[in-house]
């Protein structure tokens, strides 16, 4: 992957005229980029721009700085599922720093980061996991015997652009739930003086991260994002509004206790303490580890790790959303299960199932607020909706 | 006398500084410091029990398995809760596969290029590396056009004058001795390694959601079995986690194992330097019917061993183990000198370390975010070397047969395993035994599900509503870095206390009121060679040896750590 399943670089080499000489055939690279048309949600038509940009860009330096975390998402970038958009973007970089894999160490490693940073200024992509501890004056963190935030500042004071990978840099994960006590805080809390992308998760999807890279590369700017700083060709769509059991939320068929009749169906989790309803992710789509499967495909709850300070707003992560602070959806869900006791189940599940193609079509607006879960049709709804089809 | 800084240390989990003072190109003292707190165990408290997996899990994204599955232990033993025996398999299957993966990552991405130099696999000859490749293992990628296109791959890499990652590496460093024809062997494998990793990890996918971060539970585990079910594990899933297991297999026996005797091979010297602390302690691992809690059934059996005797392994007793701070940025309310046993242990955060920038830790009292755990109040080394070590001394048959095999191969006797190549050799050994034993606990599960009994979860005491209203556990687990424990304390519903003792913790211990130093610093100053202070290469082989991980060496702590948080500063 990161050397090593890429074809090297010479010199000064545009994208296109290096693929050439690779052998890549022009069908190829058209396809490739259709592909990533479909990830990044533009439309098709756009194919051949997305080649005519890529095709003119010239490799970039990345350097990877990690602060406090666990190293899980670089582990998740190693799994990179999808191996076209996995090897053509870290075919596309130049990887100069990166603690868990470079050969480099000590004064060699901080020599290589300071090289790179100083013949790439203003352009370099500076992609950071893990937080910021900013109590007792930042000790809780040194690196190269200087503070995390001091390194974190410099690197990023030259950056051409800044992605926050993963729940840590987004805003401090699990060392930021209450009662941070090393004082954790995001990178956006820091780097201040331009737009930081956010790539959520914990860890997010490597895909996820290398389309971020990639977009940026193509259109040279970085993707429209909500609110969270968080890309919104995959973080625009609610879980809940993706699942693959939402048909059996609809239907009121729900996992009353792990491992019952309905977990060995499939049903939906809800009731188990699933934060699907309340977390923007592309896990349903997207899906882990070369789209073998994801969390809830897998029979376990989403813990709504894409989603700010999950770790206090989203616990107990085994309660049922309205338990939740700040959640008000216990009305709606017994609303539902009530009104789906009378004859009409299957109906309204082959209803829901309609409505749920509908919403993915036409997008999504980030921070709705709570669930936006079907109620039983009025007439007049029904007949919008068959308009529609 | 010189002062050698080695800060950071890469390729390893986490932020890690190595001092050494060198004489006459030896290393005469040595300190290990841990830079990095985040403070989970504190996060912890107050919270469901029943949660406590998916925050420690978070303590590491490597060994991202091994936390949560400790922690179910842990809550397990407090509440009484036993796992279903599918559900125990098929936690026994992830741990393993975890294992085998992350040994395999570990020796060719995070530490075969301490041996491996691969600007000299540019000098060698295709044809001979493919003759040298089929000579070890009769692996298929062993054509010389394969190593060719390698070759040519890495050749345009380098004239390209983008490094990246293999940037300032210490290439042609003269402690490098493969011929050019290894290292071009090696760093094809390099390169198939993560294609392959990518691979065999997605049985974590079908089991337990994804990974990093797979999804556990307590009591069991969520994927619930149903052969006719399409959302479910069935037929479908369960043949493509015996392919994985295959592929697993079949990569390590003729890849990793045979590359890393080969490797060892040029490296025999490394067989008489950094061994370091003398003790080696191992919890046990791989419960083979799926019940932890049954030492009978651990696969790999439980030890301790004392001053380099592998005549007697003493059983291993948790009450034991204790940890010391006076060496570490912490502080006690009884005061530097004690020792606490994690089940009533404290973590007062306390910085007293120089003003950054540091020039140098050393010569400070306190000196790292590490403590200092003992047990018996002795430094203990844990880790594969540990756990091959105390298997092999307990006569554990296929332990005796691959480690006899790698000592036959390299013609050292058992005193070789006491070093640096002893630890990466210990790892490769365990690698294989692991791998071969995946489809052991492969048919274990199928014979189960055959039978009918596909429970994979245990409902009984789910509710906090049959819990009593205070309770105790410990849960440990045999991780790919060592002796993992988790200690827990639930009251009226919530937890109250929690402390981890972890690999990295053992291993990168400071020094303790005695002054004995930790095993980082120890094997450092174990007959270790520094030819080059500028050039360190051999402290990167040693400290790599133990595959550090420093996020879950650095945890923490209990009531109290919220309260005082102060730091001094000195100048
Ligand atoms: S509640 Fe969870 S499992 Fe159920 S449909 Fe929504 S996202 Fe899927």
């Amino acid at each position: 992957m990161f050397f090593p399943s890429s074809y090297p670089w010479t010199e000064n080499e545009t994208l296109g005229e290096h693929l050439e000489r690779r052998g890549v055939s022009r069908r190829a690279f058209l396809k490739y980029c259709g592909e990533l048309a479909v990830v990044l949600g533009v439309s098709q038509a756009l194919t051949p721009q997305i080649a005519e940009a890529l095709q003119k860009v010239r490799r970039p330096s990345v350097i990877w700085l990690q602060l406090q975390e666990c190293t899980g998402c670089v582990e998740s970038t190693l799994r990179t599922s999808d191996p076209t958009i996995g090897d053509l973007l870290l075919d596309l970089i130049s990887l100069d720093f990166n603690d868990t894999l470079m050969a480099a160490a000590g004064d060699a490693a901080e020599g290589a980061m300071q090289t790179a940073m100083k013949e790439n200024a203003g352009k370099y992509i500076l992609i950071v996991t893990g937080s910021v501890p900013l109590a007792a004056d930042g000790m809780y963190l040194t690196m190269g015997g200087r503070r995390g935030r001091d390194v974190l500042e410099e690197a990023a004071a030259n950056a051409g652009a800044v992605l926050a990978v993963g729940a840590c840099a987004h805003f401090g994960s699990v060392q930021s739930a209450k009662p941070n006590p090393t004082g954790a805080v995001g990178v956006a809390d820091i780097v201040k003086d331009k737009p930081v992308v956010t790539i959520a998760g914990c860890p997010p999807i490597a895909d996820t991260i290398t389309a971020t890279v990639v977009h940026y590369l193509t259109f040279n700017r970085l993707p429209e994002t909500d609110g969270e700083g968080r890309p919104l060709f995959a973080y625009g769509k609610r879980i809940h509004d993706q699942c693959s059991r939402r048909a059996h939320f609809d239907a009121g068929q729900y996992v009353e206790a792990f491992d019952d009749e309905g977990a060995r169906n499939g049903w939906c989790l809800y009731e188990m303490g699933c934060k699907g309803p309340e977390t923007f992710s592309p896990c349903p789509i997207f899906q882990w580890n070369s789209h073998t499967s994801w969390p809830i495909g897998s029979g376990h709850p989403c813990l709504g790790c894409t989603e700010r300070n999950f770790w206090d707003t989203m616990t107990p992560f085994y309660n049922r959303l309205p338990a939740v602070a700040g959640f008000g959806v216990e009305r709606n869900a017994d609303h539902i299960g009530l009104a789906l006791a009378g004859a009409a189940v299957a109906g309204v599940a082959a209803h829901a199932i309609a409505t749920g193609i509908h919403r993915s079509k036409e997008g999504h607006t980030p921070h709705e607020p709570a669930v936006d879960l079907p109620v039983v049709e009025t007439p007049a709804e029904k007949s919008k909706e068959e308009r529609h089809d | 006398m010189t002062k050698v800084v080695v800060d950071p240390i890469t390729r390893i989990e986490g932020h890690l500084r190595i001092e050494v003072e060198a004489d006459g190109g030896r290393i005469k003292n040595a300190w290990a410091s841990s830079t990095q707190f985040r403070g989970i165990e504190i996060i912890l408290e107050g919270r469901d029990p029943r949660d406590a997996w998916a925050f420690t899990q978070r303590i590491c994204g490597v060994c991202t398995t091994v936390h949560a599955l400790a922690s179910c232990r842990a809550v397990e033993d407090a509440l009484g809760i036993d796992v279903p025996p599918a559900g125990g398999l098929i936690r026994t299957l992830v741990h393993g596969m975890q294992t085998v993966q992350d040994h395999v990552i570990h020796f060719y991405h995070l530490h075969a290029l301490d041996w491996v130099d691969v600007v000299s696999a540019l000098k060698a000859d295709p044809g001979a590396t493919a003759n040298l490749a089929a000579s070890l293992s009769p692996w298929p990628n062993n054509s010389k056009t394969y190593f060719t296109e390698v070759q040519n791959r890495l050749k345009s890499f380098v004239d390209s004058g983008q490094l990246g990652i293999f940037a300032n590496g210490y290439w042609g460093h003269p402690a490098y001795k493969l011929p050019p024809e290894a290292n071009l062997m090696a760093v094809a494998h390099y390169l198939e390694a993560l294609d392959w990793q990518r691979d065999v990890i997605r049985l974590h996918t079908i089991f337990a959601g994804k990974n990093p971060h797979p999804n556990f539970l307590v009591g069991g585990m969520a994927s619930a079995i149903n052969l006719d079910g399409t959302a479910t594990i069935n037929a479908e899933s369960l043949s493509k986690i015996r392919d994985m297991i295959t592929r697993a297999r079949l990569f390590v026996e003729q890849v990793y194992w045979p590359d890393l005797l080969a490797v060892a091979s040029f490296y025999k010297d490394w067989a008489k330097i950094g061994g370091g602390v003398p003790n080696y302690l191992a919890v046990g691992e791989y419960p083979e019917n799926g019940n932890w809690r049954d030492a009978e059934s651990m696969y790999l059996p439980s030890g301790v061993i004392f001053d380099n005797d592998l005549s007697t392994v003493v059983p291993y007793d948790q009450e034991k183990v204790k940890e010391y701070i006076n060496a570490s940025w912490y502080d006690y309310k009884e005061g530097d000198k004690v020792a606490l046993h994690p089940s009533v242990g404290e973590t007062i955060p306390h910085y007293t370390g120089p003003e950054p920038p540091w020039t140098y830790l050393q010569g400070e009292e306190k000196y790292t975010w590490m403590k200092a755990p003992r047990y018996d109040d002795k430094p203990m080394e844990v880790g594969p070397l540990a756990r091959m070590l105390v298997a092999y001394a307990s006569g554990h048959a296929d332990t005796k047969e691959v480690v006899g095999e790698a000592l036959g191969r390299l013609q050292v006797g058992p005193a070789a395993l006491f070093s640096t190549l002893g630890r990466t050799a210990a790892r490769g050994a365990e690698t294989l035994l692991l791998a071969r034993r995946l489809e052991t606990w492969y048919d274990a599960l199928v014979t189960r599900i055959k039978s009918g009994d596909t429970a994979t979860f245990s409902q009984k005491r789910w509710s906090p509503d049959t819990w009593p209203a205070s309770a105790e556990g410990y849960g440990f687990l045999g991780a790919a870095r060592g002796a993992l424990g988790h200690w827990v304390k639930i009251q009226d519903g919530k937890i109250v206390h929690y402390q981890c003792v972890v690999p990295s913790t053992w291993n990168c211990s400071p020094r303790d009121v005695h002054g004995a130093t930790g095993p980082y610093e120890a094997a450092l100053m174990d007959n270790h060679p520094l030819a080059d202070p500028k050039r360190p290469l051999e402290i990167l082989r040693t400290i790599h040896s133990f595959d550090p991980c420093m996020a879950c060496g650095v945890h923490v702590l209990d009531a109290q750590g919220r309260e005082v948080t102060q730091v001094r500063v000195k100048g």
